[in-house]
């Protein structure tokens, strides 16, 4: 808190223009959620702003209100000063906002030039499309950002960073003041990445004023004149950057209370029962091995896109490595499907609850019984009462509030759909158990039963893997914690090295000053 | 978790008796019965065993297949090559015939050419992962197309003699060889679905084939033994129905797919996946024969009949949509 004020204190507010776009105390509540709490945002002309913060700290709810996808529940938006609303997406891009996101919603079948275009094309005296001046206009867009790209080809032809760039030029096709840039480098590469910043630098010149939202600090240093802060949602300082360093900022993003308390256990680690050597993937992930003794908890932190769930996906068989080793109980290993993969002992609770960790249209009974079907019939035939037994057992184990065993998993609260995923891997009896963002979307009450669940199974000697993007989740649940990025194990920390400052380092690969 | 107050959940809350009342099966069934008294007052033939033994020949061999076509709608595939099959198998039955071949050897080539063009989809569908509606498209053509080049507009006669039991041969009084097979299967196939975990996989794969899948599922080999299946189901009609014409043309069975996924939809099954059920089909199967039948015996034209079976499945489809909507006021 001390930091708060000392960063705002540097703020001056006399000495700079009026904001081009002001968002001054928003507040945005979903059903059960304060995704937004009293946050403040400021973007000046010809600036570049970073908007900092943890995965969850509530930048992509700002930048949908921003943007007029969402509607802020309290709050002023101020645009040079006045007081406005952005009722609908359109309201937003009237008023000169443009964002380029994430995942970028552009479409495969259509031109490049339709691409830029669609929704806002030019139009001739007879109110057809002017085609002509479409693709005028386009090239000169792209020649603008230095992207040698022929507006007439389809989308779909063009490579990751092209579709990147026609993303960009879209922004830049309606006559933007503000530019949101979420995330832009995610999927470049570093030269892509250079003329990123060299088109960042012209828009500056332009006038433009940019929110630049990234996770990467050495980006943030290079390119950013202010920084926001939020936290959980809330809004914890602002400033320039050259009054700020890396410590700082890591400090103000996860300097936080622990909230909630995580059970108290001593784990006993028995033998090894998963080692995994040199895992390679030729994308998504390289040389990733590690090892696994009963009993343990090994927490997985990493930013979104780092390869974690990409890598646990790999040893249940979802996708094949292009390389690597296998051992459980010392035995080598072929996984090739997931039914392999249950077969050797390795379950996984997916993010994904409802595609991929349950069947929602099916009753609590069947997906839960549904790997453990050989144990539950006889010579392949159904035995509903052995069923309806199984099913029982593990679903009282984990405390499912549920109307029935009858009832659809899509008729439960996520945190009960989770149980049901959980109970279903636990039925068959499993060495290790893989869970993926296991507390992601769930409440807090579920959150802690699934908490005291995990260390209740580690203590009985299962071992567990855990992929988390939560800091506190991590630092509180796991005995061993492996930081990736990019692909790559960065670190292995244990003991008092596990930090919330030494986990955001080395997530976002930030050397120690 | 550890607390020590158990939460006790119920297996169920709805009793199974209330459960099958308002089902869909229940639904048709009365439709069925309407269907049965509608032409017992339409003709005065309607209501002969022999005239009825006859009927069934109208859905039997069709039926064999939908309860095949059942399995693979449910989880979210389609087979429409399964007309071609027929004719791809009684083609190859005929030049087996003109070879020499004696009955059992004709049995045995008629179900291995089943098998085969299924596993042909079957490859092209898992193997591949194209979807099931293009490649049996595709493959609804290359089959017939090898009948008529093989064939023109020849025909293959000479079926030895006691090759025409399949078709024409009856096990007991007016009980036919085909109606006795088309219940052994209806009961194979109900087994096969709703007893077994093969059947639990077909419903886990049709709701959601990515989480069944991730549950451990071999996704890709059940799909493919469907394919399989209904492949062989197609070679098992062909048998029937060849027998029962007594010759093989290349239009032989022609627009039978349209039918079967007619017969499998009006049974209750969805026609995105995930549910449904055998005796739905078995049922569905009865109402189709009634109503071609009932209208044959009043002299109506088999285009009429197409109209009036088309008008059926849309009526009996969105009665129950008509009726929450009315009941809800939505």
């Amino acid at each position: 808190m001390l930091m708060q004020t000392q960063t705002q204190a540097e703020t001056d507010p006399v000495t700079r223009p009026t904001p081009v776009l002001a968002l001054d105390g928003i507040t945005k509540t979903f059903p059960g959620v304060r995704a937004l709490s009293e946050v403040s945002l400021n973007l000046y002309p010809g600036e570049v702003t970073a908007l900092i913060g943890e995965n969850g700290a509530g930048k992509s709810t700002m930048v949908k209100i921003l943007t007029g996808i969402y509607q802020p529940t309290e709050g002023r938006i101020l645009v040079d000063g006045e007081e406005t609303r952005f009722p609908t997406a359109q309201d937003a891009a009237d008023a000169g906002i443009t964002a380029i996101h994430q995942e970028t919603v552009l479409f495969d079948e259509l031109s490049v030039a339709e691409n830029i275009f669609l929704g806002h094309a030019p139009r001739t005296r007879w109110g057809l499309l002017d085609w002509a001046e479409i693709h005028r206009r386009s090239s000169e867009i792209l020649t603008g950002i230095g992207a040698e790209i022929d507006p007439a080809t389809r989308l779909r032809d063009l490579g990751i960073a092209s579709k990147h760039m026609v993303a960009i030029a879209r922004a830049l096709s309606i006559d933007a003041r503000v530019v949101v840039m979420d995330e832009p480098t995610a999927a470049l590469s570093h030269k892509e990445i250079e003329e990123l910043y060299e088109l960042v630098d012209q828009l500056k010149a332009q006038g433009k004023a940019i929110l630049f939202i990234s996770h990467k600090f050495d980006e943030i240093f290079r390119i950013a004149d202010n920084y926001t802060v939020f936290r959980d949602g809330q809004y914890v300082g602002e400033g320039r950057i050259e009054d700020t360093d890396n410590d700082a900022l890591v400090k103000l993003m996860v300097g936080r209370e622990v909230a909630h308390i995580f059970p108290e256990r001593t784990p006993e680690l028995g033998d090894e029962v998963l080692a995994v050597e040199n895992y390679c993937h030729p994308t998504e992930f390289d040389g990733v091995g590690f090892s696994l003794r009963r009993g343990e908890i090994l927490g997985f932190y990493g930013l979104v896109g780092a390869g974690r769930s990409e890598v646990m996906q790999s040893l249940f068989g979802i996708t094949r490595p292009s390389s690597g080793r296998i051992r459980i109980d010392g035995e080598a290993r072929e996984i090739a499907s997931p039914a392999d993969a249950v077969g050797a002992g390795i379950v996984y609770v997916p993010e994904d609850r409802g595609q991929q960790g349950a069947i929602t249209a099916m009753p609590i009974f069947q997906n839960v019984t549904l790997p453990s079907l050989g144990r539950t019939s006889r010579s392949g035939f159904i035995r509903l009462a052995e069923e309806f037994k199984l099913a029982r057992t593990y679903c009282e184990r984990l405390d499912l509030r549920a109307a029935s065993l009858d009832t659809d998993v899509g008729n439960l609260s996520g945190g009960n759909q989770q149980k049901v995923v959980i109970a279903k891997w636990l039925a068959t009896q499993p060495k290790v158990i893989i869970l993926d963002e296991p507390t992601k979307g769930i409440d807090i009450g579920s959150k802690a039963a699934v908490h005291d669940f995990m260390a209740e199974l580690a203590g009985q000697g299962l071992a567990v893997i855990m992929v988390s993007s939560e800091i506190p989740e991590v630092l509180g649940m796991s005995d061993r914690v492996i930081v990736m990025r990019e692909g790559r194990m960065v670190a292995e920390l244990g003991g008092d090295e596990m930090t919330p400052e030494t986990l955001v380092r080395h997530a976002a690969g930030i050397r120690e000053s | 978790m550890s607390t020590s107050s158990t939460h006790h959940i119920p297996d169920t809350l709805v009793s199974p008796l209330a459960k099958r009342l308002k089902s869909w099966e229940s639904l048709l069934l009365v439709v069925a019965v309407a269907i049965f008294i509608a032409n017992c007052f339409a003709s005065p033939y309607f209501l002969n065993a022999w005239n009825l033994s006859d009927a069934t020949f109208n859905f039997t061999e069709k039926a064999m297949i939908a309860f095949a076509m059942a399995l693979l709608i449910i989880a979210g595939d389609i087979d429409l090559s399964v007309a071609s099959i027929i004719a791809l198998a009684s083609t190859a039955m005929g030049a087996a015939v003109q070879a020499g071949v004696g009955t059992p050897g004709l049995v045995a080539i008629g179900l291995a050419t089943g098998l085969a063009a299924g596993a042909f989809n079957g490859v092209l569908v898992t193997r591949l992962a194209l979807p099931s509606i293009v490649v049996t498209i595709g493959t609804m053509s290359l089959f017939r197309g090898i009948a008529y080049i093989v064939l023109g507009d020849q025909a293959y006669r000479g079926y030895p003699e006691s090759f025409a039991f399949f078709g024409q041969g009856y096990v007991f009084w007016v009980i036919s060889f085909e109606f006795v097979l088309f219940a052994v299967l209806a009961v194979i196939y109900g087994v096969l679905l709703h007893k077994t975990n093969f059947g639990r996989s077909v419903y886990a794969i049709g709701n959601n084939p990515t989480g069944a899948l991730f549950s451990g599922i071999r996704v890709q080999r059940v799909r493919f033994v469907l394919f399989l299946l209904t492949g062989l189901m197609s070679g098992v009609a062909a048998i029937c129905l060849t027998s029962r014409l007594g010759s093989t043309r290349p239009s032989i069975g022609f627009g039978w797919e349209l039918e079967v996924v007619t017969m499998v939809v009006l049974g209750g099954v969805s026609i995105l996946g995930g549910s449904g059920s055998i005796p739905g089909v078995v049922i569905a199967a009865f109402v189709m024969g009634m109503v071609t039948f009932g209208l044959g015996l009043l002299n109506v034209p088999g285009i009429v009949m197409s109209i009036v079976i088309g008008a059926l499945l849309i009526g009996v489809i969105a009665l129950p949509r008509l009726w929450s909507k009315l009941r809800w006021g939505a």
